[in-house]
């Protein structure tokens, strides 16, 4: 009797070793994708590019909001993606949001900058690194960069570990501490919504590009202080701008190669 | 050889029903928190790691602390550690496990944890992480049962697992290089930002094990007739000895370079948890608990009196553990979110809830930590003879 439960426990215990090694070695072979539908193709109107860029230009930005655009960026984008308004800034979610330079900034302030940027938003978003440290921590690679150079998230793979979130240097990620569903504001039944425990951010409104338009934020500025294009192309608005005027990005030296550009001068 | 777990006197009973209340309380307050989210913790976006992942991050060290007593009894035959070993190898077996739990519970989505495993990340520690914890937990099941199944048997243990041992001794300080990696590659939290983590975790990792062991041996010589040898007691004190004052001193090494270079973002974690900054001084109080434990421990340590002396030793092992606890547990996390990015302070208090959580997690460790003792004492003395003759115990 001891040697037949033993060769029964022997025998379970393979099979379901044999059952896990054969769905990873299917996983690892088909880098967990799923084949697309042969008519799948981005619609022709789409905008293709290899490095999303986007230069915040304050100035304007400032005037914008002197003229009561009523921060227009901001509300496009959170209705759009369905952002939920939580009550607790504790437990906030933010895709975009102002802030002031010296918390853009912390270690290039001084008081006479400050000054000067007294009285000047700085938007803060994702900011798309090229060498992102998020997608680099990710154990299951839910947020990934895909090759237009967009960090993307998949919320349905997402465990909801918050190791992307302790990576990102500059806090732009937020997490779903509860059920967001019953805090947005006005759902937008184009868009999903996220479900509690999944971390969320910025996605540059591929979603958008995919039909040809820009981001949200980017065409709801009646000042137009938010340039968004291609840095790999050399003719694209963000790469002619980039020449001639002076910009920042935040946290430089950390070598995330932020695709975020702030117009200083 | 389970079976062995399930007779014992009035006490045992007593206190696995006293662990079981706090795990049915620890559960409780989880299905809470299935049910609302972890927004039911103290954590916030800010601060988007707490009490769970310090409690795990602490545990991982005490897990991979066992090894202090395996490798010197397997790779240089140091003889006193016989009787010990099993304790250091049970005690990875519950402190891993805790650690297993401590990071489902953190989970936002714990359902879909194999994802892990689905999709394998080899840019991703935290992929190696959750590898090395799991096979270091299996590799302490298979050794400790095996040698004390044998110890059972009367006889010695089966040449194969010898390989398995010495891959076990080899394990345990790569599980705490990789849970300190997966701090000190961040390059926004500067006060993780370090080499030195990596170094600290291991000599944190092996002044909390042992002196867990010794106070877990030494309570089991008061409950339960197990003698641990005084020469091993003494042996595992050393061992904490030079761990924890290894530790401390490279917490010095971080101050001087903090203080000396004068680089503000080196210094501003420290100066929170120590004298607190911008008004905010939550975790000062704790902070210098651990100092002062710590102080404690070690003079109670080096003091040759007070080592050899039980009660003495006992006091400093929980003044050890403690102080590890508190300055790798919360204040290793809160330093590291705080400063936030953006310069800002947002503090961090556990809830309620949470600390429930925690206790049933903890409970769920020191359960197994007890029944898996309890068969070895009870194989012990089933294989042994010990008589009691007029107070004094005499054994074959």
């Amino acid at each position: 009797m001891a040697i037949k439960r033993r060769d029964f426990l022997k025998l379970t215990g393979l099979t379901l070793v044999g059952t896990a090694a054969s769905a990873a070695v299917g996983d690892l072979l088909t880098r967990g994708e799923a084949k697309a539908e042969e008519e799948y193709a981005f619609s022709p109107k789409a905008l293709k590019g290899k490095r999303w860029a986007m230069i915040i230009d304050v100035k304007k930005c400032k005037e914008g909001i002197e003229k009561g655009c009523g921060k227009k960026c901001i509300k496009a984008c959170h209705y759009l993606h369905n952002v939920p308004s939580i009550p607790d800034k504790k437990k906030e979610i933010k895709w975009i949001w102002e802030d002031e330079f010296e918390h853009a900034f912390p270690e290039q302030t001084n008081e006479y900058l400050e000054e000067i940027f007294k009285d000047i938003p700085f938007l803060f978003l994702c900011n798309h690194c090229d060498n992102p440290p998020c997608v680099r921590v990710c154990p299951t690679k839910a947020t990934f960069k895909n090759d237009e150079g967009i960090v993307m998230m998949d919320f349905h793979r997402c465990i909801g570990c918050r190791f992307c979130m302790a990576a990102c240097p500059y806090g732009a990620r937020s997490f779903n501490w509860v059920d967001p569903r019953p805090y947005i504001e006005k759902v937008n039944p184009e868009y999903p919504t996220r479900t509690k425990g999944v971390v969320e951010k910025c996605l540059f409104c591929y979603e958008r590009l995919a039909q040809g338009k820009v981001p949200a934020c980017v065409e709801a500025c009646p000042e137009k202080a938010l340039i968004f294009g291609d840095l790999a192309d050399e003719n694209s608005e963000v790469s002619k701008i980039l020449k001639e005027r002076v910009a920042i990005r935040r946290k430089a030296e950390l070598g995330t190669n932020p695709s975020v550009f702030y117009l200083i001068d | 050889m389970l079976e062995k777990a399930l007779v014992g006197s009035k006490k045992y009973w007593f206190w696995v029903l006293f662990l079981l209340t706090i795990i049915f309380i620890g559960f409780v307050c989880y299905l809470y928190q299935f049910k609302i989210g972890l927004g039911i913790t103290g954590m916030s976006r800010d601060v988007s790691w707490g009490f769970y992942i310090a409690n795990f991050t602490f545990l991982v060290g005490v897990a991979a602390g066992a090894v202090m007593i395996v490798l010197p009894y397997y790779w240089h035959n140091h003889k006193v550690y016989g009787k010990i070993t099993i304790l250091g190898e049970f005690l990875a077996v519950a402190a891993v496990t805790m650690c297993i739990l401590f990071v489902l519970v953190d989970l936002g989505q714990p359902m879909r944890v194999l994802n892990v495993i689905r999709f394998p990340t080899p840019n991703s520690i935290m992929f190696y992480d959750v590898i090395v914890l799991n096979v270091y937990l299996l590799l302490n099941l298979i050794c400790g049962w095996t040698v004390l199944h044998a110890e059972y048997k009367g006889t010695k243990y089966p040449s194969w697992l010898k390989p398995i041992i010495y891959l076990a001794i080899v394990w345990a300080p790569s599980i705490h290089i990789v849970t300190a990696f997966l701090y000190q590659g961040l390059p926004g939290r500067h006060f993780w930002l370090t080499a030195v983590m990596a170094p600290r975790f291991l000599a944190s990792a092996f002044s909390a094990g042992p002196a867990l062991v010794i106070i877990a041996a030494l309570l089991l010589k008061k409950v339960a007739n197990f003698d641990p040898g005084e020469k091993a007691i003494d042996s595992l004190a050393k061992t904490v000895a030079y761990a924890f004052i290894a530790n401390v001193l490279l917490f010095i090494f971080e101050l001087f370079t903090a203080f000396y270079s004068g680089i503000h973002s080196h210094q501003a974690s420290i100066k929170y948890l120590f004298v607190g900054l911008e008004g905010h001084a939550e975790w000062v109080p704790f902070m210098w608990a651990a100092t002062i434990l710590a102080i404690v421990g070690i003079l109670l340590l080096v003091i040759p009196q007070t080592r050899k002396n039980e009660t003495t030793l006992v006091i400093a092992s929980i003044a050890v553990f403690i102080s590890c606890w508190i300055d790798k547990g919360i204040g290793l996390i809160t330093g590291g979110y705080t400063p936030t990015p953006f310069e800002t302070i947002t503090p961090y208090r556990p809830t309620l809830p949470e600390i429930g959580i925690t206790l049933g997690v903890w409970a769920t460790g020191f359960l197994i930590m007890t029944i898996l003792y309890k068969i070895v004492l009870e194989v012990r003395a089933s294989t042994e003879l010990v008589v009691k003759y007029e107070g004094i115990v005499y054994k074959k």
